[in-house]
């Protein structure tokens, strides 16, 4: 779909075994292979109908609000005084983030596939809202699995996937956060593999799932690339956003990679800083391995198991990435650097209070590493940060943290 | 001929199925396993499948989770899995062992090193959950190089054309999962598995086990009417786990086990046909 801006490089990966390089991948039981055969077949096919294009470009516009603004962060760069920072306001979409340009492509594959009931996985919350959201519209039955520890932490958003008539069913094995949502998630794809589509919300997860939800999320750098052009006549300088599984990061950066000139930086949870160990920062400081259907750089032990992480930020609460990033920090194509817990709190109050813009904890980190980055460039140049979620799903967090009791 | 192919011939002329319990390596004690290979042995079992435990165990239902939980928690690693095969060796050089797990342990391993590693320890067989024919061909060079086998699983959803990829990539053995889920889920339909097991036949010689859902001796007996070999994974690991919760200790617990083993053993073997 973005075929013309990228040299052949770029837009040939994955290739037809699913592979970005060495990453990608489907390691999964022999039950879902044919299941996931299908699903690549039916897009492949779809990705290029013009029907199903404009039926999800209708509902990008129609229905999520796209194409979202550039916004110039005036006061900001100011206070920083180095690079302009421009943020691509993905809160702005309907339900509050990125992740609903994808769950929109995927419930249309379902509905192309006849099937009658969506799961989905979430960490924060926000996939699953944005896929509770898409079943409602569709009349589908929506399951959400989500980690105790999450439901706890995210409770906001687990009412709101309630009221929206999904079944958050709460997981207890492991470290009961996201990992444990997605291999709970698989266990009961494998289970009801006929009726059921996985609507997986990040470019993790075996292929075909890394390429489609790529594709999908790739609008957030269209437009970001035609709304740079247009309002500051040149390409950016340098791309930011924060990286857990990755969506919102491959979005904004993929339209741009064959742009040799635009940096790229992924930004991981530091946590309590990646030297404490205590972080979710696999394409920092992991190895490659394979989890959840595909080989990518995970957080693991010597053993080969894999580690509990930490951030504050439930969506960032993961040991593994997108096999894409995996391949682009490999080839040198993009910069993968953390922003620990209290930089992104930090970030957060910043922000809120210099723009009037709330931004989620995970996009937070963004914004902390992009300051950062913005205090060693000049006037002249400038920064596009994915501002890839609203933070009013965090406020009771930030409370807690501050130490305050609403 | 390995281990795994003297087993299933020998069998076969005996006409008599293979039983293959499964546990759970380390579970709930490092201590335990070897002994209690052997006892299984002594009960009847034919092969030993031994899982390895991994955190992210995506294809097991909550009982063999919890198992893997339980081995994780005293720091069981494929390494230490090893050492208990090198230490069932020592006293038994038959029994085919056969171990089943995730990709990623084997991984970190290191797929050369593995595989000399299982050859030492005398593994005969590997099941890799989480990869399929498309993912194996680098561990199956290295698995080839030392003679073990690498059994590969079949599934109710794996069409026809796949079946023959599969049956021409394995060795040793086929394991057919009997159900659409993870492991200890629902109920068998013996006619269905049947069915299937026809279809498998038509592309291979090579045995057929069955497992995911096989819990007592009327179920074992059902499916050996079809299958060269039944699983017995889940009720094990269980029966284990409940003995050990209701105070039994580990000797009454490897006690529970031995008995629901020979109980499966004389379904298998008292099945209609074999009268």
């Amino acid at each position: 779909m973005t075929a013309e801006t990228h040299p052949d490089k770029y837009a040939s990966v994955p290739d037809e075994h699913g592979r970005f390089g060495q990453y990608g991948g489907k390691f999964v039981a022999e039950t879902l292979m044919t299941a996931l055969s299908e699903l690549e077949a039916l897009y492949r096919e779809l990705a290029n109908d013009a029907d199903f294009q404009r039926e999800f470009d209708y509902d990008l516009a129609h229905y999520v609000g796209r194409p979202s603004p550039l916004y110039e962060a005036q006061r900001l760069s100011d206070e920083i005084g180095g690079a302009r920072i421009y943020l691509k306001r993905e809160d702005l979409n309907h339900t509050g983030a990125h992740k609903v340009n994808n769950t929109i492509g995927q419930a249309l594959l379902a509905k192309h596939m006849g099937k009658k009931r969506v799961i989905a996985e979430t960490g924060a919350g926000q996939h699953g809202v944005a896929s509770a959201t898409v079943a409602a519209r569709l009349g589908l039955e929506c399951s959400v699995f989500m980690g105790e520890e999450d439901i706890q932490r995210q409770a906001l958003n687990v009412y709101r996937m309630k009221l929206l008539g999904a079944t958050v069913v709460p997981v207890t094995s492991g470290s009961r956060t996201l990992k444990d949502a997605m291999n709970e998630a698989m266990r009961d794809w494998v289970t009801n593999v006929d009726e059921t589509f996985y609507i997986i919300g990040s470019v993790a997860g075996p292929h075909p799932y890394p390429m489609l939800v790529r594709d999908f999320q790739s609008v957030i750098g269209r437009e970001a690339r035609q709304q740079s052009l247009a309002m500051t006549g040149k390409l950016p300088d340098a791309l930011v956003a924060c990286v857990g599984g990755g969506s919102n990061a491959i979005g904004l950066f993929h339209p741009f990679l064959g742009d040799e000139s635009v940096r790229i930086y992924g930004v991981e949870a530091g946590g309590h800083g990646v030297a404490s160990g205590e972080h979710a920062a696999p394409l920092n400081a992991g190895t490659p391995g394979v989890l959840h259907g595909t080989r990518t750089y995970l957080m693991q032990d010597e053993n080969g198991q894999i580690m509990h992480t930490h951030s504050v930020s439930a969506g960032l609460d993961y040991p593994g990435v997108g096999p894409e990033h995996a391949w682009l920090k490999d080839i040198g194509r993009a910069d993968y650097v953390s922003a620990n817990d209290d930089e992104a709190l930090a970030a957060f109050h910043r922000l809120t209070r210099i723009e009037g813009i709330m931004p989620a904890l995970e996009t937070a980190h963004a914004m902390a590493y992009a300051e950062k980055l913005a205090a060693t460039m000049t006037p002249e140049q400038h920064i596009i940060v994915n501002l890839s979620g609203r933070g009013d799903k965090d406020i009771l967090t930030v409370a807690a943290l501050d130490g305050i009791e609403l | 001929m390995s281990r795994l192919g003297t087993v299933f011939s020998e069998l076969n002329k005996a006409k008599r199925k293979a039983l293959i319990p499964y546990i759970v390596a380390g579970d709930p004690e490092r201590g335990f396993t070897v002994s209690l290979m052997h006892r299984l042995v002594k009960a009847g079992a034919d092969v030993i499948e031994v899982g390895v435990p991994f955190s992210d165990p995506m294809s097991e239902g909550p009982v063999i989770q919890q198992g893997h939980e339980r081995a994780l928690e005293h720091g069981v690693s494929l390494r230490n899995v090893l050492e208990m095969v090198t230490a069932f060796r020592e006293e038994d050089r038959d029994t085919p062992v056969v171990l089943m797990g995730y990709a990623n342990p084997v991984v970190r391993m290191g797929y050369a090193a593995f595989a000399d590693a299982c050859s030492t320890a005398g593994v005969d067989g590997l099941i890799t959950v989480d990869l399929p024919p498309e993912e194996v061909a680098d561990l199956n060079q290295e698995l080839k190089r030392v003679g073990i086998d690498n059994i590969f699983l079949i599934s109710p959803t794996t069409p026809d054309a796949r079946i023959g990829t599969i049956t021409s990539t394995a060795s040793g053995f086929l394991y057919y999962v009997a159900l659409k889920g993870v492991t200890g889920a629902g109920n068998l339909d013996a006619d269905a598995v049947a069915a299937y097991l026809e279809r498998i036949r038509a592309t291979t010689d090579l045995p057929i086990a069955v497992g995911f859902g096989i819990k007592d001796a009327a179920s074992a007996a059902a499916i050996a009417e079809y299958a060269d070999g039944v699983v017995v994974g889940s009720a094990l690991v269980d029966a284990i786990a409940r003995s050990v919760a209701a105070g039994d200790g580990l000797e009454g617990a490897a006690g529970v086990a031995v008995k629901l083993v020979e109980a499966i053993r004389h379904g298998v073997d008292s099945r209609p046909s074999a009268a």
